[in-house]
């Protein structure tokens, strides 16, 4: 019988296995180093597993079974072969517990080979991953019968067992070998980047952690030039990676066939890590336009050029889509910008119309260039009040870049007559709000930023104010997520949550309903980066507007193409993400797309062709409320 | 190929919304230029300087854009630069000056690349958007009026002027900048005899001119508004230096810039002199 031998085999593979993975260590080792609270995060780890991962993959329920299965069922076999590799603890039943295991994994085996080979998903990459079913069927199967054979005794048995030992142990040869620098690295890999992850505290009840890090601008290099200057735990995250492919199909710019694959680049970030590094063995989907083959780096040789292209770099919208899919929890918009900075702050090279639009936010505080000191020309005749002349407000109206554009003042119009409808004292910074810095800090230029957000927080600090209302998700991002760095803590309401909760509290009266067919977008930094999606469908459904949704709504809501300054980088694709988005709209057969954001307004507006209205979600409620025909709302309020 | 001693003169701007201090941008572009030249052949040296506060924080914008060492002829503001440039440069002797076409500040006539070429003894090439050099013979791209273009060939040493609105602008890297040297030389401060001279006036709201209701075609409007229609006066293809400024004369008194009406081409070449 093979009762002794097998456990020792599997433990004597296992040891070199681990001791193998140790060796890989040093890929990620190699990077910057970062604080991290070590302790703590491996004993939270098990946690951020179960629940956070969790959620993730059971967004698809059968990737979340078969992973289960196998995943579960390697490591509760592996550990019943400890056990069973001591004499003393080798009671028969325990092979009947191994069997079952095996049983249950060998069910999850099948439904990989299934995914693999049957009704394979394109996003997937093959290679190294392709062999994974296989290993997992011998392993299972194999020891399978192993296990099922100890039962029994006689020579059948024994035949039975031997046959079953050396398929398992080719299997488990399998294993190991994809777990060294192979697919299955990601379980290593995979649970100490939970542990160590340079975010922890995106794991803390449903807390969201979504604002970028501030960069020191003393430090010698600026940015992210090599993979050796990325900090080890974010190159632990690259190379947790599992090429599963979510993000790639989430990713508005690879929708748009611009040159970016999420996957492709956090890959290219992992391949690096090995010297003299190329992506000849990447064995999925590339940045579109570019061909596989022709990337070449290694752990101290600079990114962008050889092994990623600058184009790639800029096609980013930063909109989160990739992170808020990742199973493995990688922050891959952390990694643009830590690129992005390099490029801008060290080298100054930025494609299109970025460079122009940063030197005249530098030299006039406004994207537009036209300077502070027009922000209210569109409000002359609505006399907002100043916060210097009144010097407290409950509300501070805070306006940005949207003051510039034409078709985005029309929503702080109508913005401005709700709350006066409603009764809201509220006064904005008027020439003193310079712009929050946010398309600045997303293309890298995080001096600009630094220097916006030390003087707006100190002209905020002279005034009185109980919160901060704006209709601009990355004006509302920067000033409650980023500006607390740097010593500004605000509460920042977005325009939908205010007006909302205006309407639940009945300040406008009856509103008239509107029978059109509405479809919400949900934008990026207001969704994916806030969490708020609630408010602004409770504010169309109180206007008694038919809300249908999209295929891609809510938290997993798809990019207009707007942010992360991407319309000024204006990388050419084969299509244009605000149209690929407006298809999804028009598909609903809605009459109105209702927009909460001014950069969503503008890209979708730019949309030719028959589509639905855009219109903001307060220009809705004003319609409502000027149709309703309440007296209150036209008297006291010039046209 | 031997390295070139390339000066470039830069000036501080003013940016037109918010009248913040800002690169004077065809200055900038002019030390793109320099840059770039500088990169192709070895053993070349950028000596950039500037006349005015070497306290100015936007000089730091120059550096940024590639430079390690700015030279500052510190002097007040209102001074004349052109005695300390003057001086400076002879000592330094370029091989090439290059500079914006005039500046944002201060009188801004675009003279001042004229006068130091000539106390340099140097060719000054205005205009400039291409420069190609093969040793030490230049071929030079001149933008003119209305796109259009023309070479020019001329022999090192020489001064040439970036004329404004040509290719966007080189931001600037911030750790470039921080890296950079600004080097303070004192320098002479004269006042300038023309901010002396002249005299100021308040500034006042002119009334607005009534637009002038435009007749015609669609294309003759357009045309009318751009400035694209015919092109007046005449094209002369490299005439003898004689009948150039005779033309150049005629047209100067044609628009009352010179009062003198000219009889013979000797008298003509004095006026045109004093008139300078």
């Amino acid at each position: 019988m093979l009762a002794g031998l097998a456990p020792l085999i599997v433990l004597a593979c296992l040891l070199s296995g681990l001791v193998a993975a140790a060796w890989q260590t040093r890929r990620w080792l190699q990077g910057a180093p970062a604080r991290v609270a070590r302790l703590q995060g491996l004993i939270a780890m098990p946690g951020r597993y179960l629940v956070d991962v969790h959620q993730v993959v059971a967004r698809r329920p059968r990737n979340a079974r078969f992973h289960a299965l196998a995943a579960g069922g390697l490591l509760a076999s592996l550990a019943l072969w400890c056990v069973l590799a001591v004499p003393p603890l080798r009671y028969r039943p325990l092979w009947g517990v191994l069997a079952l295991v095996l049983a249950l994994m060998l069910m999850g085996a099948i439904s990989v080979w299934r995914r693999r080979q049957v009704d394979r998903p394109v996003e997937l990459s093959g290679g190294g991953f392709d062999r994974l079913p296989l290993a997992l069927l011998l392993y299972a199967g194999g020891f399978l019968v192993l296990a099922l054979a100890e039962l029994f005794t006689g020579p059948a048995a024994t035949l039975f067992s031997s046959l079953g030992l050396i398929v398992g142990t080719f299997g488990l040869a399998g294993i190991i070998s994809l777990a060294i620098g192979g697919p299955l690295k990601h379980a290593i890999n995979g649970m100490l980047h939970l542990a160590f992850h340079p975010r922890p505290a995106r794991f803390v009840g449903g807390k969201r952690d979504t604002g970028l890090v501030p960069l020191d601008l003393a430090s010698a290099r600026l940015g992210v030039e090599r993979p050796v200057d990325f900090a080890w735990n974010r190159l632990l995250g690259f190379d947790a990676c599992v090429q599963c492919g979510r993000c790639e199909q989430v990713c508005p710019a690879y929708a748009a066939e611009q040159p970016l694959n999420p996957k492709k680049f956090i890959q290219d970030l992992a391949m690096a890590l090995a010297p003299g590094a190329s992506d000849d063995a990447y064995a999925g989907h590339g940045h579109p336009g570019q061909a596989l083959g022709s990337a070449h780096g290694g752990p101290g040789e600079p990114l962008i050029g050889a092994m990623i292209s600058d184009a790639t770099l800029w096609s980013c919208t930063t909109c989160r889509a990739c992170v808020h899919e990742c199973p493995m929890m990688i922050e891959h918009v952390d990694a643009m910008v830590d690129l992005r900075r390099f490029q801008t702050l060290e080298l100054a090279a930025l494609p299109g119309k970025a460079a122009l639009v940063l030197e005249d936010l530098r030299l006039t505080d406004t994207l537009s260039g036209r300077g502070p000191g027009a922000r209210l020309d569109w409000a002359v005749d609505l006399r907002i009040p100043l916060m210097r002349e009144v010097m407290e407000a409950p509300v501070l109206l805070w306006l940005g870049e949207a003051a510039f554009d034409l078709r985005a003042q029309r929503t702080l119009r109508a913005l401005v007559r709700l709350l006066r409808q409603a009764g809201v004292v509220f006064a904005t910074l008027g020439p003193e709000e310079l712009d929050c810095g946010d398309t600045a800090r997303r293309l890298g230029d995080e001096a600009t930023f630094q220097d916006l957000a030390g003087r707006n927080i100190a002209t905020l600090s002279r005034y009185r104010f109980d919160r901060i209302v704006t209709a601009d998700p990355h004006s509302l991002h920067v000033l409650k997520n980023e500006y607390p760095a740097f010593g500004g803590g605000y509460e920042v309401v977005h325009h939908t949550t205010f007006l909302a909760g205006l309407i639940e509290r009945g300040v406008f009266g009856p509103l008239s309903p509107d029978g059109r067919k509405v479809t919400y977008h949900d934008p990026c930094y207001l969704g994916r980066y806030n969490g708020e999606t609630a408010a602004p469908r409770a504010l169309l459904d109180a206007l008694g507007l038919e809300r249908v949704e999209m295929e891609r709504s809510g938290l997993r809501s798809q990019c207009c193409g707007g942010g992360g300054g991407a319309t000024l980088t204006d990388i050419p694709g084969k299509r244009r993400i605000p149209d690929i988005r407006m298809a999804q709209a028009t598909e609903t057969g809605a009459a109105v797309i209702a927009v909460a954001c001014p950069t969503c307004t503008v890209m979708l507006e730019g949309v030719t062709g028959k589509r639905p209205e855009v219109l903001d979600v307060a220009e809705l409620l004003w319609q409502a409320v000027e149709r309703g025909g309440i007296a209150a709302a036209r008297s006291g309020m010039p046209a | 190929m031997t390295g070139l001693a390339i000066v470039v003169l830069l000036s501080l701007g003013r940016h037109p919304a918010t009248g913040r201090p800002r690169r004077n941008p065809d200055d900038a572009r002019a030390l793109a230029t320099a840059l770039a030249l500088a990169a192709t052949r070895s053993g070349s040296r950028v000596l950039a300087v500037h006349a005015g506060d070497p306290r100015a924080p936007v000089l730091r914008d120059y550096l940024g854009q590639g430079l390690d060492e700015l030279t500052v002829l510190d002097m007040p503001s209102g001074s004349d630069p052109l005695p300390s440039l003057r001086e400076h440069l002879v000592a330094l002797s370029p091989d090439l000056l290059l500079t914006g076409q005039r500046a944002e500040n201060g009188e801004a006539s675009g003279l001042l690349p004229y006068l130091l070429a000539e106390a340099l003894g140097m060719t000054l090439v205005p205009g400039v958007v291409g420069l190609d050099l093969q040793g030490d013979q230049g071929r030079f791209t001149q933008a003119l009026p209305r796109g259009r273009r023309r070479q020019i060939e001329a022999r090192l040493p020489l001064a040439a002027t970036i004329p404004a609105g040509t290719a966007g602008l080189p931001l600037p890297s911030f750790a470039a900048a921080r890296r950079g040297r600004i080097v303070s030389l004192p320098a002479l401060a004269s006042p300038d005899p023309h901010l002396v001279a002249i005299e100021r006036q308040p500034w006042r709201q002119l009334p607005r001119p009534q637009p002038r209701r435009l007749k015609g075609s669609a294309i003759d409007r357009l045309k009318s508004m751009t400035g694209g229609g015919e092109a007046k006066g005449r094209l002369l293809v490299d005439p003898d230096p004689e009948t150039a400024a005779a033309q150049i004369l005629d047209r100067l008194g044609e628009i009352g810039l010179i009062r003198a009406s000219h009889q013979s081409v000797t008298s003509r070449d004095t006026d045109g002199r004093t008139e300078r």
